[in-house]
């Protein structure tokens, strides 16, 4: 026990050398957050930890993480950032270093209700809806990682769309890693508060400047209320040494729409554990994503859907592709609630592994608890279909080409829900220019 | 032929009841309550076993503490604590004691019992065509069709007299598939175990008949533990069968089995269980908890290994049975009908180990909730990185009869390489309406009609099994649903 405490002792400190900022509610969340993390620490004991089962945090556990008191001060420019990440000026762009808020690369929006700016400006001026959501949804009681993002909560993003408004440019969350000689933490906050009968999209992007070790530790909270719809938008673009915890909950009120893509490109070992709770009667969720690992690099996600309240839909697909040693991970989870009739749920979860040495384990599973209901789920892994190489050789097309074509066929079909031009047009490239090459033996 | 039963049960739809719920009226031989190493060298004296028996028990009764009285969490059931203390360990009919010789010195009470079980003990009923392994509580009172088997080779006997008559091959098998340090229930009844079937089936012999083995509790308090080893030689092929009852009790009562197959070169065995334990009153008191470890290995190449269980009884089922394809080509197959009514809980499944080259396996999982009732199919495909071509199909469907019960799917799949082809479908729905509608206006009453649906709905599992057996399992699920639909 000493022993595990000692591992985060460095974590403690840090917490202690924050100053006490905020609200009463804020500190006393806080301080609660504190005092659960340093009974949890991070979940390193995976038996009997079905979370945890496929994926190993040990290295985060074992690394110690340096907390950057003081913003990076390296001048970065906008071109420095769009060299990495999908970017359009015409977005509403937020910019954060290494956790903090960057005023200089940021473009704020504050107009008619509408807000899109920094958490800890929105902490400050004493924002009603901040108080009545933060830290409400992410509990944190049995996750030490959320604990911990929650003790250091002080800064982030805060995004409030007022009741029946329609914000039509994309607003862009980017979390960006600087390298400052030694591995650091972060731990950002987002709030989304959709107002109801509203309608927004946002793109929350996760990158790595350089390519070195740091751990990013996010945590975002999102309610939709009554009939609104968000798209939403997630890039890891993670360096190939990140360490990235990723923790989204959603809680979405009758008649709301909630979209959900996912890009994981690039990160050493990454988790996302997406959770969307179904707390009114016909909502609908629709959640996919894309995940391209290689070399040694381990993505979980970890998708869970509660629908809590009757006459509810969701779909879930996620399509990995796998070369080197790397290895992926899916626990998807479809709960239906007692009385949570006429739910309709459908999830699957489709890996082409291309390398002898990639592993991939999906663990697709249904509770449930109401009788009229149709839910199903699948799960397939397997290689790229030789007859359909054969085909496409037997017109002409070269055997590199031709598997390209076939790689990128499967991935297309996440890439083309993207309903926002610019981004699937960047994102198409950025998967076209990273597709593992894949030779077939006949 | 045709009008043969095996396990009779001439159960009218009306009858609700329990139809195995009777109690037999003879003397037992009975351990005192409890558990601890003298009563694991009892029941091995008693047993008259040799020393590395012993020894072997005692090593498992000594890992059984190490984990420290804490039985698994994991499975998707609840119940309370069971007090291990509170259990008695051993019980055997006490005619036993001196061992029948043949049928003519059982117990004609005994006998009876069987004979009202519908289970054919008499040897002269040579119609029935299968050999009977009958186990009570704790010891197995008679086996039929000796002669016959002993003609073509095939050794069928109860573990106890293969312990004694043929210790070579149990010393070389007993273990080898789930080893005593396998999980908490597989090592205490490693520990406890008191008698079950053994069956060795030699190179190139083809199993004449079906062999059965028939499973009661009768005792009050007591657990069941028994061991069953089944090896098939080179190019073999042995089909079995097992059939389980329980008295009705307040009580639960435990029964923490063990099941080893052995698959060598192109051998076969298909396992065929119907499990019909006390499943509990309507409120959900008593019944048999059935924690059982069930494991094959497909050792050699084109060998195979067919599960095929239907479970309507057992107040809670914890049973994986699995097949480790070791052997290049190998196939395992997994076919299930788990039924759960009123309070019983069920979490089963199957585990499928891919190792060797080119091996299949088939996964058809059938789950039927009613009442209260609570059914999990949990299972796991494993494709190692050696197991190049490897194969899986898996689906998993569930029915679900009134809104205060659940149906919960959680598969496992794990690949490590890149040639195998595995997939994976689940379905959860209630009974169809529009299929109701139609039978309904057919003129088919509302319960009949379920029952039809139900019936259709699982015909795939029952044409894998046995003939007797298939129509043996139609008629138990409509009296384990009864009440439940209409």
């Amino acid at each position: 026990m000493t022993q595990t405490l000692a591992r985060y002792e460095r974590y403690l400190s840090d917490l202690r050398g924050l100053p006490p900022a905020g609200p009463s509610w804020l500190q006393q969340t806080r301080s609660g957050a504190v005092e659960r993390f340093s009974e949890l620490g991070f979940p390193t004991a995976r038996r009997g930890n079905e979370k945890w089962k496929y994926t190993n945090v040990g290295p985060i556990a074992n690394t110690p993480f340096v907390y950057p008191f003081e913003a990076s001060a390296n001048g970065l420019a906008p071109a420095d950032i769009q060299r990495v990440v999908p970017w359009d000026d015409a977005w509403t762009n937020l910019v954060f270093l290494d956790g903090r808020y960057s005023e200089l690369l940021s473009s704020p929006r504050s107009a008619d209700g509408i807000a899109v700016m920094s958490l800890g400006e929105a902490i400050a001026s004493g924002d009603p809806d901040v108080e009545r959501h933060l830290a409400k949804y992410a509990d944190f009681d049995d996750d030490g990682f959320t604990a911990l993002n929650t003790a250091f909560v002080a800064d982030g993003a805060f995004i409030r769309v007022p009741d029946g408004a329609s914000v039509d440019t994309p607003i862009h969350l980017v979390f960006l890693s600087t390298d400052r000689g030694e591995p650091t933490a972060s731990h950002p906050r987002v709030l989304v508060v959709a107002g109801a009968g509203s309608k927004s999209t946002i793109i929350e992007s996760y990158v790595g400047l350089q390519s070195n070790r740091y751990f990013t530790n996010a945590v975002a909270e999102t309610v939709l209320l009554e009939g609104s719809q968000i798209d939403h938008y997630r890039l890891l673009l993670e360096s190939d040494d990140a360490y990235h915890v990723g923790t989204a909950r959603v809680r979405q009120c009758a008649d709301s729409t909630f979209t959900s893509r996912t890009f994981e490109k690039s990160v050493g070992l990454g988790r996302y554990d997406l959770s969307v709770l179904m707390d009114g009667p016909n909502a609908s969720c629709n959640l996919s994503g894309l995940y391209m690992t290689s070399g040694t690099q381990h993505v979980d996600n970890f998708i869970t859907v509660d629908h809590a309240k009757p006459y509810s839909t969701s779909r879930l697909l996620y399509k990995g592709i796998l070369a080197g040693k790397s290895r992926a991970v899916f626990g998807g989870t479809v709960w239906v609630r007692k009385g949570a009739i006429k739910t309709d749920s459908m999830q699957s979860d489709k890996n082409l592994v291309l390398s002898p040495d990639a592993e991939v384990d999906s663990k697709p599973a249904l509770f449930i608890y109401a009788d009229d209901v149709k839910c199903g789920h699948g799960a397939t892994a397997g290689n790229i279909d030789k007859n359909s190489v054969f085909y496409l050789l037997s017109r002409g097309i070269d055997l590199e080409t031709a598997s390209r074509m076939l790689i990128y066929g499967f991935a297309s079909e996440i890439i083309d829900l993207v309903r926002v031009d610019s981004l699937r047009d960047q994102l198409e490239r950025l998967f076209l220019e990273s597709l593992p090459s894949f030779k077939f033996e006949f | 032929m045709a009008t043969q039963k095996v396990i009779s049960r001439q159960t009218g739809v009306e009858d609700t009841q329990y139809k195995w719920g009777f109690e037999f009226d003879y003397e037992s031989d009975v351990a005192p309550r409890g558990l601890n190493e003298d009563i694991v060298r009892l029941i091995s004296s008693k047993k008259g076993e040799p020393e590395w028996m012993l020894e072997w028990r005692l090593k498992a009764f000594a890992h059984w503490n190490k984990l420290g009285n804490e039985e698994p969490t994991w499975a998707n059931i609840s119940h309370p604590p069971i007090d291990f203390q509170d259990i008695i360990y051993y019980a055997a009919p006490k005619s036993q004691k001196d061992g029948p010789k043949s049928l003519d010195e059982v117990d004609p009470e005994m006998l009876e019992a069987f004979a009202k079980l519908g289970i054919p003990l008499e040897e002269q009923k040579k119609l029935s065509g299968v050999a009977v392994d009958a186990i009570i509580d704790s010891v197995s009172v008679a086996t039929t069709y000796q002669e016959m088997l002993l003609k073509a080779g095939v050794i069928f006997c109860s573990m106890s007299e293969a312990i004694k008559n043929h210790p070579d091959l149990v010393r070389k098998y007993l273990g080898s598939v789930v080893p005593y340090t396998d999980n908490f229930y597989a090592t205490l009844n490693s520990a406890v175990f008191s008698d079950g079937s053994f069956c060795y089936v030699p190179p190139g012999v083809r199993c004449p008949i079906e062999l059965m083995t028939y499973f009661r509790i009768n005792e009050l308090d007591t657990g069941q533990f028994e061991r069953t080893l089944i090896i098939a030689d080179e190019g073999s092929y042995v089909s079995y069968l097992e059939g389980c009852t329980a008295p009705m009790r307040k009580t639960h009562q435990l029964h923490a089995a063990v099941v080893e197959l052995v698959t060598l070169d192109d051998a076969e065995i298909k396992y065929s269980t119907l499990q019909n334990w006390y499943p509990g009153d309507k409120e959900g008191k008593g019944g048999v908890y059935n924690f059982v470890t069930k494991r094959g290995i497909a050792r050699g190449k084109n060998s195979k290994i067919s599960w095929t269980q239907v479970e309507t009884g057992s107040a809670i089922t914890w049973k994986y049975p699995s097949v480790i394809l070791q052997g290049d080509n190998s196939v395992g197959e997994f076919y299930s009908v788990a039924l759960v009514n009123n309070y019983q809980q069920a979490d089963t499944g199957t585990k499928m180990i891919h190792i060797g080259k080119n091996t299949k396996s088939t996964i058809v999982a059938k789950g039927i909730s009613a009442g209260h009732a609570q059914n999990t199919y949990r299972g796991q495909v494993k494709i190692m990185p050696t197991a190049d071509n490897a194969q899986n199909f898996t689906q998993c469907d569930s029915l679900l009869i009134g809104d205060q019960c659940g149906a919960h799917t959680v598969p496992y799949i794990e690949v490590r390489n890149s040639t195998a082809r595995m997939g994976h479908e689940a379905t959860t729905s209630k009974v169809n309406d529009d299929q109701l509608f139609y039978l309904q206006q057919r003129g088919i009453s509302l319960e009949e009609a379920n029952y039809m649906i139900i019936n259709g709905f699982c015909r795939g599992i029952f044409k894998e099994l046995p003939f007797e057996f298939a129509a043996e399992a139609s008629q138990l699920m409509r009296v384990s649903l009864e009440g439940a639909v209409g």
